[in-house]
């Protein structure tokens, strides 16, 4: 790890301020952060902690929402009754990422901003654009299995890594931000992250010093939610695949629906196009293949996660039937 | 050595770990504390308060020291173990301030203050922790490399398990659900076994809280 100078910071201007300088970085639960330091992916010159900033509450909105605020943690969000009762399947997202002992240092808005898992991303003898700009994609050509297929590029093809990102999309959650001029933002959480583009480490649309300080969720819609999650093992393992689904009935037919993908992409994808598909439809098989199909149709694989994609329309199936099946 | 401690009555065998670990750790320490003597005379250091299984213990650190290398390192606690430093393995668990968490990710500096708990603090006067003496009586690991960290986590579990905690497993997050053994082993999954020890860690974690409830 490289050295750099540790800063506890007391307020966020003065922490916002400071990560404003070249090469500084926030710090929070560090689970992911500490880990790229080790293998010198992350190089910051100046740590600010942030661990200590009166960030970590869950709040209720005057409408009937929550506000969760960027320092709780993962094991707190997925704990809360609340969050339980209202958004059960963001709690279910939260607790299908990590361990126990990793969730518990986690923090919200560090899970949002965590790094891809890409191995070409890690592995620091091959050429990443992400790790390093210009250096060209070794996962085009590689062992691409855990890769996006949808919304990338040929310079990046990887995929965000966070379950309770997913979730958080499917819930229309809006990212609530502040500056080091003092001003505060809101961002809905599906443009907060970039497109790869030609640009794949610019990850995201904040601003340096930009700080994450909570989490809205509007009040939850409607209908059953469901997480699922498809992965190489049971248990603390990315996802290959992941759905978040939200499905409001009247009588057999839907209502509404609302349908986010996980391991698919730079980002949750959330498919408008699948939505569409369902809303109005008998919920049935029909319906559901109708929106798999929809959802993929732009899919692109690079050989070795080609599979994601009857993957990904077999898994909305199946979650969607999941959600029929609830009372 | 494996086959020489099968052969060891329980009782010799706790007596013989327990003289290795002494020696091992009179051992250690010098070279370890002049090497970060050596380190800190050129950078810069941060001070570092912690309370460690109930004793004080103060040091300035190079603020890159992980909370593991400060235990194992630069207070000569070496019972929380380094598998793969990059918190996948769950060695390294202790808990602080009562939660569990991989030790190997977390940077002392930042936990400046906190209480902490690791498997040397569990045995109180020589008397093993429930979870400890369940593991032994359960044969709960083969090499023990991970024991520490599994006998942690089994103890956070079972506070986590009695607050309520769901887990992926959980049918209904909503409610609070009875300790299973898919439950068990979900909610051991950050700890990794490479003796696969796994059916004799749940059994002794089921025994354990099986006693809680009565």
């Amino acid at each position: 790890m490289k050295s750099f100078r540790y800063e506890r910071a007391s307020n966020i201007a003065s922490a916002c301020a400071s990560v404003a300088q070249p090469a500084a970085k926030f710090i929070a639960g560090g689970t992911n952060l500490v880990d790229l330091m080790k293998l010198q992916i992350e190089v910051p010159d100046h740590l600010v902690d942030i661990s200590r900033l009166p960030l970590n509450g869950i709040e209720e909105t005057p409408d009937g929402g929550l506000r969760i605020g960027a320092l709780v943690t993962n094991s707190a969000a997925a704990i809360d009754l609340r969050v339980r009762r209202r958004y059960p399947l963001l709690a279910q997202a939260i607790l299908a990422g990590a361990s126990t002992q990793l969730r518990n240092k986690a923090t919200t808005g560090g899970n949002l901003l965590q790094r891809t898992r890409c191995a070409y991303f890690y592995d620091t003898t091959k050429p990443c654009n992400k790790r390093v700009p210009g250096s060209g994609c070794a996962a085009l050509e590689g062992l691409n299995r855990m890769n996006a297929v949808l919304g990338v590029s040929d310079d990046c093809i990887a995929a965000h890594p966070s379950d309770m990102a997913v979730a958080m999309t499917a819930l229309d959650a809006v990212v609530e931000t502040v500056a080091p001029d003092g001003s505060s933002r809101s961002i809905s959480i599906d443009s907060l992250y970039r497109p790869p583009g030609n640009t794949p480490h610019i990850e995201t649309v904040l601003a340096p010093g930009e700080l994450i300080v909570s989490v809205l969720l509007p009040p939850a819609p409607a209908g059953r939610q469901v997480y699922r999650k498809v992965r190489d093992r049971a248990s603390y393992a990315f996802a290959l695949v992941s759905v978040a689904a939200i499905l409001d009935l009247d009588g057999n037919r839907v209502r509404s629906a609302r349908v986010a993908f996980g391991g698919l992409s730079y980002k949750p994808w959330r498919s408008a196009e699948a939505e569409a598909a369902l809303v109005g439809a008998p919920a049935a098989r029909a319906a559901f293949d109708a929106a798999g199909a929809a959802a993929l149709r732009n899919a692109h694989g690079y050989g070795r996660n080609d599979f994601k994609i009857p993957l990904a329309r077999r898994t909305l199936r199946a979650t969607l039937t999941q959600a029929v099946g609830l009372s | 050595m494996t086959d020489f401690l099968k052969l060891q009555s329980k009782a010799t065998r706790r007596g013989f770990l327990k003289t290795t670990g002494a020696a091992t750790l009179v051992l250690a320490s010098p070279p370890a504390v002049g090497e970060a003597a050596a380190q800190t005379a050129s950078l810069p250091t941060e001070h570092v308060a912690l309370k460690i299984n109930g004793r004080p213990y103060a040091v300035d650190l190079d603020p890159r020291t992980t909370l593991l290398d400060a235990l194992r390192e630069h207070f000569g606690l070496t019972g929380s173990k380094k598998g793969c430093d990059q918190g996948q393995c769950g060695a390294c668990t202790i808990l602080v301030n009562g939660q569990r968490i991989n030790s190997c990710l977390a940077l002392a500096v930042m936990h400046d203050g906190d209480e902490i708990t690791t498997i040397e603090g569990l045995a109180e006067e020589g008397a093993l922790d429930p979870m400890q003496a369940a593991f032994v009586r359960h044969d709960g690991f083969q090499c023990g490399y991970c024991t520490p960290g599994q006998i942690c986590s089994a103890v956070a579990l079972l506070a986590e398990h009695k607050a309520g905690w769901p887990s992926y497993v959980t049918t209904d997050v909503a409610i609070a659900p009875a300790l299973s053994d898919a439950e068990i082993a979900e909610r051991m999954s950050g700890n990794i076994c490479r003796c696969s020890a796994y059916p004799n860690i749940v059994a002794a974690i089921r025994e354990v809280a099986g006693e809680d409830r009565q």
